[in-house]
């Protein structure tokens, strides 16, 4: 300020040239700013624009196209849209991907509560018992799942052994991934155990956000803990549940491992689901247009989703 | 009732019994896989169940590593997840700073970017992915599975939603001393983003080590496959060796099992923040 104020006073004649002098140094070190931060961004972004970026973006150009993967591409406009209503495993696979998704996301959202609302208590060994309840959502799935296959193998596995010892008729065992009817409740269940560790880690920490003295004013108003849980403790965490529940769903929507491991998207197409319909589009029959199509109904189904979060983190 | 001169209630006991009874469940499989892991593999289904085998075959535990090349895929495994998790680290909080501290044109523009993005299911994408992969002569390389994992979305934005934390003050006070905008990164936002890049680390460690499909679609070639794809082989060569496949399960678990336990304080508390915040 005073520097200025005394050159204005001094004369104009120098003060031109000193002004532009700094107009131009302002901008060199804005633009040496920008490449410094630019510099910081690049290692990753470069990565991410061409893996990421660019094929999303020729994942939507390939969806109305015609292509094996060798010979040319040739323009198919919405032909392969057209084939989804008519491609008997799409309309099997979208359905299951949805019976997948509103069986899971309730019964996994239902256990990690109550999983979360046991161990926030103050017991001994509460760390050991998170851990253990955390551990199947770390554990690699290939290992777990082929446990899974042999615990519930229906003629020798200890499940259906346990189930005949309590009396039940050989004729009525489930034949659990065998079986076109349990082959689903087989996959779901294996999601359960394996997801819900997780889920119950982001209610706890719903749960020890909230106040306690909601809890005490419930007290001294006599409510019993089935009161509690209901006017203060699901109250309470609803942002938390909103959350779980988008997350379940998107987890759902994109299921592919586990049934890829143990009922191989059958028997017949019982347990086929939308990713699993890409995968064997693309990988075994090499039609990448239409591959590309079934991923695109996936982006809609996942982008839905998103757009009611988006909408109700805004009301909040 | 009184154990140990405390008042033991009905409803503790009943907390006990339930947390008990769900862990034993939910390790269940762990055990059977463990306990027929040392099994002759005709005495795996024998019911009821003997957990603790009178027999233990240990020379299981020798054979998995000649039946199939395990060392290797473990090997290539651990290569792969180590690179990616070091990249991923650095190019995230490299990038996170800028997003976070810094000011320059285009900024939301390219924050939006990686936003749009974290929603978008891989599986969506996978097959340009793969062609253009192809098209760089990347197929049958770990190079394709690097480039693929390392640069995430949700790296940067884990990054800089924990930079974003850390107070402006810091790094303008470190200016003024002279240093440059590098070393800022290096000597004060490195140093104190410990939390955020455990939690990176154990994200990134556990979906490297256990990716499925990705190596599945790329590694074709049996030299260079990981334990994830290589175990999955084995189930299918060997399918009735049950005591040998439970016992390179068990191989394949113990070194998820020994970094989630050295980081897992870390890791509860990661997945309860950025989880809350995302």
């Amino acid at each position: 300020m005073s520097i200025s104020s005394s050159t204005a006073v001094v004369g104009r004649p120098t003060a031109t040239p000193r002004r532009k002098i700094k107009v131009l140094s302002r901008r060199r070190r804005k633009i040496q700013n920008a490449l410094v931060a630019y510099s910081f961004i690049a290692p990753n972004f470069i990565g991410f624009a061409v893996f990421t970026l660019g094929p999303i973006l020729f994942a939507f150009a390939l969806a109305f196209m015609h292509w094996d993967g060798s010979n040319a591409i040739t323009f198919a406009g919405l032909d392969n849209f057209w084939r989804l209503f008519e491609d008997k495993a799409f309309i099997a696979a979208f359905w299951n991907t949805i019976i997948y998704t509103v069986v899971s996301v309730p019964a996994t959202l239902v256990c990690a509560l109550g999983l979360a609302i046991l161990l926030n208590q103050k017991i001994f060994g509460r760390d050991f018992f998170r851990t253990a309840m955390f551990f199947p959502y770390v554990a690699s799935l290939v290992a777990v799942a082929v446990v899974w296959n042999m615990i519930f193998n229906p003629e020798m596995g200890p499940v259906n052994m346990i189930l005949y010892t309590l009396g039940l008729d050989p004729k009525d065992m489930p034949g659990w991934a065998a079986d076109r009817h349990w082959a689903m409740v087989t996959v779901i269940l294996f999601g359960i155990w394996k997801s819900m560790g997780y889920y119950m880690v982001i209610y706890l920490a719903g749960l020890q956000g909230i106040n306690s003295e909601l809890y005490e004013a419930a007290n001294l108003d006599g409510a019993n803990s089935w009161q509690k849980f209901i006017y203060v403790t699901v109250p309470q965490l609803a942002p938390t549940t909103f959350f779980v529940t988008v997350m379940l769903t998107i987890q759902s929507f994109k299921v592919f491992d586990q049934i890829y491991m143990i009922t191989q998207g059958g028997p017949g197409t019982s347990t086929l689901v939308l990713v699993y319909h890409i995968y064997n589009e693309a990988f075994i029959s090499w039609d990448l247009g239409y591959s590309s199509m079934v991923a695109l109904v996936l982006f809609f189904l996942v982008l839905a989703v998103t757009i009611v979060q988006f909408r109700r983190q805004r009301e909040d | 009732m009184r154990i140990a001169g405390r008042r033991v209630t009905t409803k503790t006991v009943a907390i006990y019994a339930l947390a008990i009874v769900i862990t034993a469940v939910m390790l269940m499989p762990f055990a059977w896989m463990l306990s027929a892991s040392l099994k002759l593999s005709r005495d795996v289904f024998v019911f009821p169940i003997e957990w603790i085998p009178s027999e233990p075959q240990w020379q299981n535990y020798v054979d998995i590593w000649t039946k199939i090349p395990l060392g290797l895929f473990i090997y290539n495994t651990s290569k792969l997840t180590i690179i990616v998790t070091l990249l991923q680290l650095l190019t995230s909080s490299f990038a996170a700073y800028a997003f976070a501290k810094l000011d320059f044109p285009y900024k939301n523009t390219l924050f939006l970017g990686y936003i749009a993005t974290i929603a978008m299911p891989w599986q969506v994408y996978m097959v340009p992915q793969f062609l253009l992969m192809r098209e760089f002569g990347l197929n049958n390389t770990h190079l394709a599975l690097i480039c693929l994992q390392a640069f995430t979305a949700f790296g940067v934005f884990l990054m800089r939603q924990f930079y974003m934390s850390i107070p402006t003050e810091l790094c303008e006070a470190a200016r003024i001393d002279g240093m440059n905008e590098y070393q800022i990164w290096a000597k004060i936002m490195l140093p104190l983003s410990k939390p955020a890049l455990s939690t990176l680390t154990i994200f990134t460690f556990v979906t490297t080590w256990n990716d499925f499909l990705g190596p599945m679609i790329y590694l074709t070639k049996t030299e260079l496959k990981t334990i994830q794809i290589g175990l999955r082989m084995f189930i299918s060569q060997y399918s009735a060796e049950y005591g040998l496949i439970m016992a390179a399960s068990v191989v394949a678990l113990i070194p998820v099992l020994v970094v989630f336990l050295s980081l897992q304080r870390f890791f509860v508390e990661g997945v309860a923040s950025s989880g809350l915040k995302g």
